[in-house]
């Protein structure tokens, strides 16, 4: 018994054809873009300050916007209400997460902005301009003597606060990053 | 206990008598459950046998007397059932977060029924229009690519059994005192589904890597714009963006249309809603990973980026809340599960673990996913406590409580049973069993 010359070669051919669409080929229907076409949903915040945007905001121009948009969950003067206390000068004691506070736990004053200006007002995200984020970032860090009173925060200097808890995590799987 | 619960094991597999106790308090063992019933049922009755005299004649129920309903095109489960459902937190949509628990101690198997899978959502369920729904990867790539639903579609699909948990599932147990509280409520932030979708290292082959990348930020289309870094190494390794749950689309709590599935590890990473995927150096330290999931420790420092979900179990029945009525047979049952793999053994004790019996795994085991256990218990009526202990094919043990709290502390007072004081707990449940049959949790 032997086979045909031409249906080896045949056989030869679909197997490595086959092969091949397996192993490489994807359907390549994703829509090229820009990054100006994203620019309008890119609002990740990096903690060295990249992608913070133009723009600034001082503690007093914040105070106003704080007590029209945020006091009603969060407390007059961000002491606290329905929502969390975002000025307490409380000490991290125990191990209960209810001692979180931004200024004795969060690392990076980059994540303040970053999180009101992606979640907040929790009725109405992405409602803010970036001098309102950049001016309730410095409210509340000034609130919390992160900052001084008069301060302006920007790209420029807000990566630049230091946040008292910054060196103490401890990365949990390092062989997973 | 392991090495003295194997030898009990090989005792047995020398070929004695293959129903005796392999641990105290009427731990059976486990082979009695493969095609042993008859034997079984011989052997290890309670000993009364049933009257036949007092019995009534059978008779007809009513619904084999009419013809039944219509058949619908989406059925639902009988209205008996009713009962079976998640316990909310948040049921009025107040402006906070929303959890649904999974009924654990009402459910078998290994797959979690789509109403039934737990979810948190941080800012209510968006309503999605799937047509307009559109996934974007840019950042340190080579060519930025969108993605719709359909396009999605069209790539090579792979189906993944797989469980997902919330960081602060269990969180209840950080309590100096076990909390009376369901297995429902202890442990309910955890299911298990088969999620079938697109490798994300397929989309990431089309757009190109930039070899600065390190991280990427994955973002949702929900009100919070919820987001969280990943490595890019786990996103070559098993990540997938779903867009099937247990066969049918994401339910809408899930993440539908579509969502970030990163096997084993912590729920919320597991982006829902997913619609952008930025490539970066380093990662965005967002409020979910610098503040809500690092963990205080007893020394005042702090994890960062725990991710796995470390292996676990716990026993679903008997549980917190159920009776038994009357000594007799009974079946243990559980679920055990590792972000690290296969789970590899678990291990039964009914007297607080002073001794061990190995359980039964149901096929199929797979990684990173629930796999039931199950051990057959002949109760004598006395007091006992039920525990479960895990082992993964990584070679990662289950903690006794006592080993956990040593190293992560505990609360000074009991939490509020819906609060997430701590997170990552995953060591041994004990359920007590009291003379009259209630079943309590218990700290042992």
């Amino acid at each position: 018994m032997f086979t045909p010359r031409p249906i080896l070669v045949a056989t030869a051919l679909l197997l490595a054809t086959t092969a091949t669409v397996s192993l490489a080929e994807t359907p390549h229907l994703g829509k090229p873009l820009d990054e100006a076409a994203i620019a309008n949903w890119d609002i990740s915040i990096l903690p060295d300050g990249t992608g913070l945007p133009r723009g600034s905001g001082t503690p007093a121009q914040g105070a106003p916007i704080f007590a029209e948009k945020c006091s009603a969950c969060h407390g007059d003067n961000a002491k606290g209400g329905v929502a969390a206390a975002l000025v307490d000068d409380r000490k991290l004691a125990g191990i209960s997460a209810s001692q979180k506070t931004i200024k004795n736990f969060w690392p990076y004053a980059t994540t303040v902005f970053d999180f009101i200006r992606r979640a907040m007002p929790f009725t109405a995200p992405r409602s803010l301009s970036d001098d309102e984020v950049y001016a309730l970032t410095a409210y509340i860090l000034a609130e919390n003597k992160l900052i001084d009173a008069n301060d302006t925060m920007n790209a420029e200097t807000l990566p630049k606060v230091k946040m008292p808890n910054r060196d103490n995590f401890i990365i949990r799987f390092p062989d997973r990053i | 206990m392991n090495k003295s619960a194997d030898r009990i094991a090989s005792k047995h597999d020398a070929g004695k008598q293959a129903l005796e106790a392999v641990a105290g308090n009427g731990l059976i063992d486990r082979r009695a459950l493969l095609g042993r019933g008859v034997l079984l049922a011989g052997a290890m009755g309670t000993g009364i046998a049933p009257s036949a005299a007092s019995a009534e004649p059978l008779t007809d129920g009513p619904w084999s007397l009419e013809i039944g309903e219509a058949t619908p095109p989406y059925q639902l489960r009988s209205k008996f059932e009713a009962k079976v459902v998640r316990t909310l937190s948040n049921p009025d949509n107040e402006p906070r977060n929303s959890h649904a628990r999974t009924p654990h101690h009402l459910l078998e198997g290994i797959t979690t029924p789509n109403g039934l899978h737990f979810t948190i959502n941080h800012g209510g369920i968006p309503a999605i229009d799937p047509e307009q729904h559109r996934l974007v990867i840019h950042g340190l790539v080579k060519q930025p690519l969108e993605f719709s639903l359909e396009t999605l579609s069209r790539y090579p699909q792979v189906s993944r059994v797989t469980f997902l948990e919330c960081g602060g599932n269990s969180a209840p147990m950080f309590s100096p005192e076990p909390m009376q509280e369901t297995v429902q409520a202890l442990h309910g932030l955890v299911s298990c589904a088969e999620w079938t979708g697109v490798k994300l290292s397929t989309l990431l082959e089309e757009t190109g890597i930039d070899p600065k990348a390190k991280w990427l930020v994955a973002e949702g289309a929900d009100s919070p714009h919820l987001s969280r870094s990943v490595p890019v190494k786990k996103a070559l390794d098993d990540a997938m963006i779903a867009l099937y749950q247990n066969g049918e689309r994401l339910m809408p709590g899930n993440g539908y249309p579509m969502r970030l599935l990163l096997p084993g590890y912590e729920g919320n990473m597991n982006v829902k809603f997913l619609r952008r995927i930025k490539l970066i150096e380093q990662p965005a330290m967002t409020m979910y990973e610098s503040r809500t999931y690092s963990q205080i420790l007893p020394d005042g420092k702090a994890y960062r980026f725990y991710f796995l979900q470390e292996v676990k179990s716990f026993i679903t029945s008997p549980s917190h809340g159920m009776a038994l009525k009357g000594p007799g047979l009974f079946e243990v049952s559980g679920i055990a599960y590792s972000g690290a793999g296969r789970i590899e053994k678990v291990m039964v004790s009914a007297d607080g673990g002073k001794s061990w019996g190995q359980a039964a795994l149901q096929e199929p085991v797979l990684s990173k996913a629930f796999t039931r256990f199950r051990m057959p218990w002949r109760w004598d009526g006395g007091p006992a406590t039920l525990q479960s202990r895990a082992w993964d094919e990584a070679g990662n043990v289950q903690p006794t409580r006592a080993e956990f709290v040593a190293v992560r502390g505990e609360l000074t007072k009991p939490p509020p049973v819906l609060a997430f004081p701590n997170q990552h707990y995953n060591s041994i449940t004990s359920w007590g069993v009291g003379t009259s049959g209630e079943v309590k949790h218990v700290y042992a």
